[in-house]
């Protein structure tokens, strides 16, 4: 057993005539994830609609809805492995509802793959998909410029593509991009490098998934420790003991380390580091541990824990977001919601609407309504203080879900400004 | 209290310590935020990797939820008794709710007692859940396992009657996840969604985990029917023509005797399964369960009917 296997979790984001489904076939195909039944399966539903080759695309479609209609409804979770990583690719359909599937799936993500067609180039939708994987701070992108079989292979046709994504790319906040010529249907730079692209010298895209630098895609330096849980087993051996178990979000923390507890701003250290496994001197994100502090301050769920440093995180009642809306519903400004960021969960009011973004073209519209698709800046005002960093610091302590009380439904995403 | 090293550095944060740290982050939040949540507790591998999960999420303390099984009484009976003696060495509380129950009380109606019951486990464990008034309920279901359970949510929203609708589920993001019901309805949740077939054998074999011995060789009676292996019991035995062989095999699950067949295998320990693990080309449940194969869409019909 390989005890040094990391896990990559990204995203494709491209329509079917992209070539999307087939490209996650070519991939568990050539990485010899697919079974013999699943394949067996595919065979026969292939062959039933008349097609001359195996369609790779319908292993990707689940339920049986999709199947009659011949649409993908909804995010799915693909797992793969290789000897080096484990993968979670999570795939979303590219119809209408796109950008709740993409902001969804992305949120989760260390990388997107951005699929062009070499024949279209840089199209609405590649602006769109760049755009959403900026917004939700994904922090590697891939744009695998597919099809290259139906450009006869040429490199200009691929440098031409990359001007104008990169020309583009110019006004967004983006970290590493990664471009990569291909055919998933020939099989060319996807998991063999095939005999076509000669003149490409870059990694094939499974390549770049086994070997992309990922670990410093959270915050590494500001320890945020959101309380989940208090440990009070009350039994004989342990009675004196309080433990608050959560996970540590960004940073690490060891013991003998000075905390704020926020919001209250009460500080004490750290005394213990408490596992199953056994007390540890220092943890780090994302590790799940238990910890039990020197003095006995009030602390529960909802609270944070926070070194005691240069960067504390921000404890406010009233900020500024960007929200995604989910919902079917659109946001009523004369409502109340309920935000749920980290552990706590707050009554809220979205007070104003200060801006949509036209997720095509980026331009900012004046707005006073908020539909499911769309997403806003707005203004934000909870019952009591959130304990927050700006999203763009740390995904963990910046995002917040928004949820209706009526329907105990997920009607919104936020990402704090 | 001894302290130990933290052998653990970011460069050696494998994919298991991933997945355990999420599996743990989601079982606190349903025992922070759901009133009167359960853990489903079969004695199957994954429900062994769950119980070690709640332990590391936990401990010191009690689990904050009772352990519930919803027993076919189709069971192989070295998994009821590593259900007993795992509840018992843990000294947590053990539900056992029995589809005879439901039987006697006339909310099944058993046709053939030789043909699987896993389709009526839904009428039992709602009617489990509506006795105790669960609000949630965790379950070892992984996404890997089936074309349906690809496409749900970890925290799984079901309606008063236990059903699921995949066309109208909750968007989940980022970690942040909605747990609120309203009385009557119910959440399942699934801590081990990401977790593979090889991650948990892995896992298994990491944390020395006890599980019952038919998931390893050994010699078995067994009957060939349709394409399958089937194994005798006394719920099991051979039609006029069939022979009865002895055969070396394992279990990949470990559900009804009446659908559950296994492969054949000589593997004897958690490595040598790992290495059978990594180079099988079929999945798990094609291999094992006859129930899947009646039809493309035989899970999402039954998990709509308020299957876990």
């Amino acid at each position: 057993m390989n005890t040094t296997t990391q896990l990559l979790r990204f995203i494709t984001a491209g329509s079917v005539d992209d070539g999307k489904s087939t490209l996650i076939g070519r991939l568990l195909h050539d990485s010899k994830s697919i079974f013999e039944d699943q394949f067996s399966a595919i065979s026969k539903t292939s062959e039933k609609r008349g097609m001359a080759a195996v369609d790779l695309s319908l292993l990707t479609d689940g339920l049986q809805a999709e199947r009659e209609q011949g649409i993908t409804i909804d995010v799915a979770y693909r797992y793969f492995a290789t000897p080096k990583r484990k993968f979670i690719i999570g795939d979303t359909p590219g119809h209408e509802q796109y950008t709740r599937n993409m902001v969804t799936a992305a949120s989760t993500a260390n990388l997107v793959v951005i699929l062009i067609d070499a024949r279209k180039g840089v199209l609405t939708q590649t602006r769109r998909h760049t755009y959403l994987a900026s917004l939700v701070g994904v922090p590697h992108i891939v744009l695998a410029v597919n099809k290259m079989d139906m450009v006869d292979y040429a490199q200009a046709r691929f440098d031409e593509i990359v001007a104008e994504y990169k020309a583009f790319a110019a006004q967004l906040n983006l970290h590493d991009v990664t471009f990569i010529p291909l055919s998933a249907l020939n099989g060319d730079m996807v998991v063999d490098r095939g005999d076509n692209l000669d003149w490409y010298q870059g990694p094939a895209l499974l390549e770049l998934l086994e070997n992309i630098e990922i670990e410093h895609d959270v915050n590494t330096s500001d320890f945020r420790f959101p309380v989940q849980w208090v440990c009070r087993p009350q039994s004989e051996k342990y009675h004196d003991f309080r433990g608050f178990a959560g996970r540590i979000e960004a940073g690490e923390v060891s013991v003998g380390d000075e905390v704020t507890v926020l919001p209250s701003g009460r500080t004490t250290t750290v005394k213990q580091i408490v596992t199953y496994d056994g007390n540890l001197q220092t943890a780090f994100a994302p590790q799940s541990v238990t910890l039990t502090l020197a003095d006995e301050i009030d602390i529960s769920r909802g609270d944070m824990l926070v070194r005691s440093s240069a960067h504390p995180p921000q404890v406010e009642k009233e900020f500024e977001a960007t929200l995604c809306w989910l919902s079917e519903a659109p946001l009523d400004k004369n409502r109340k919601y309920l935000v749920k960021h980290t552990t706590r969960t707050a009554k809220a009011l979205f007070q104003r609407l200060d801006y949509r973004v036209d997720v095509n073209t980026l331009q900012q519209h004046a707005a006073d309504k908020l539909q499911m698709n769309e997403i806003a800046r707005v203004s934000i005002k909870t019952q009591q203080a959130l304990v927050f960093d700006r999203y763009d610091i740390d995904r963990a302590t910046g995002s917040f879900i928004v949820i209706d009380e009526a329907t105990n439904n997920t009607v919104a995403a936020g990402m704090i400004a | 209290m001894k302290l130990v090293e933290n052998n653990l550095s970011k460069h050696t944060f494998t994919h298991l310590d991933a997945l355990e740290s999420e599996s743990i982050h989601i079982m606190r939040e349903v025992a922070a935020e759901c009133k009167n949540p359960a853990l489903l507790f079969s004695g199957g591998k994954d429900s062994i990797v769950m119980l070690r999960l709640a332990e590391k999420a936990f401990r010191p303390a009690k689990f904050p939820f009772p352990l519930v099984h919803i027993d076919t009484e189709h069971n192989f009976p070295e998994v009821i008794a590593t259900r007993d003696k795992l509840a018992k060495d843990l000294g947590e509380r053990l539900i056992v709710r029995s589809l005879e129950d439901s039987i006697a009380r006339g909310t099944i109606v058993i046709k053939d007692e030789s043909k699987p019951r896993n389709p009526f486990q839904s009428v039992t464990l709602l009617e489990t859940i509506a006795e105790f008034g669960f609000d949630a309920c965790m379950g070892g279901a992984r996404r890997d396992e089936e074309k349906a359970r690809a496409k749900e949510r970890i925290f799984s929203f079901r309606d008063e009657f236990g059903q699921w609708d995949p066309k109208n589920q909750r968007p989940e993001l980022w970690d942040t996840y909605n747990t609120r019901v309203h009385a009557g309805e119910n959440i399942r949740v699934f801590p081990i969604s990401n977790w593979t077939e090889t991650d948990i054998w892995e896992y298994i074999g990491r944390e020395k985990l006890h599980i019952p011995s038919i998931y390893f060789a050994h010699e078995r009676e067994v009957i060939r029917r349709g394409g399958n292996v089937i194994p005798v019991s006394h719920l099991v035995q051979p039609k006029p023509g069939e022979k009865v062989e002895i055969a070396t095999v394992r279990f990949r699950t470990v559900g009804d005797m009446t659908c559950t067949a296994p492969v054949e295998s000589a593997a004897r320990t958690v490595d040598e399964i790992i290495a059978e693990t990594a180079t099988t080309r079929i999945t798990e449940r094609g291999a094992t369960r006859m129930d899947d194969q009646t039809s493309d869409a035989s899970m999402e019909l039954r998990k709509k009917e308020g299957y876990f």
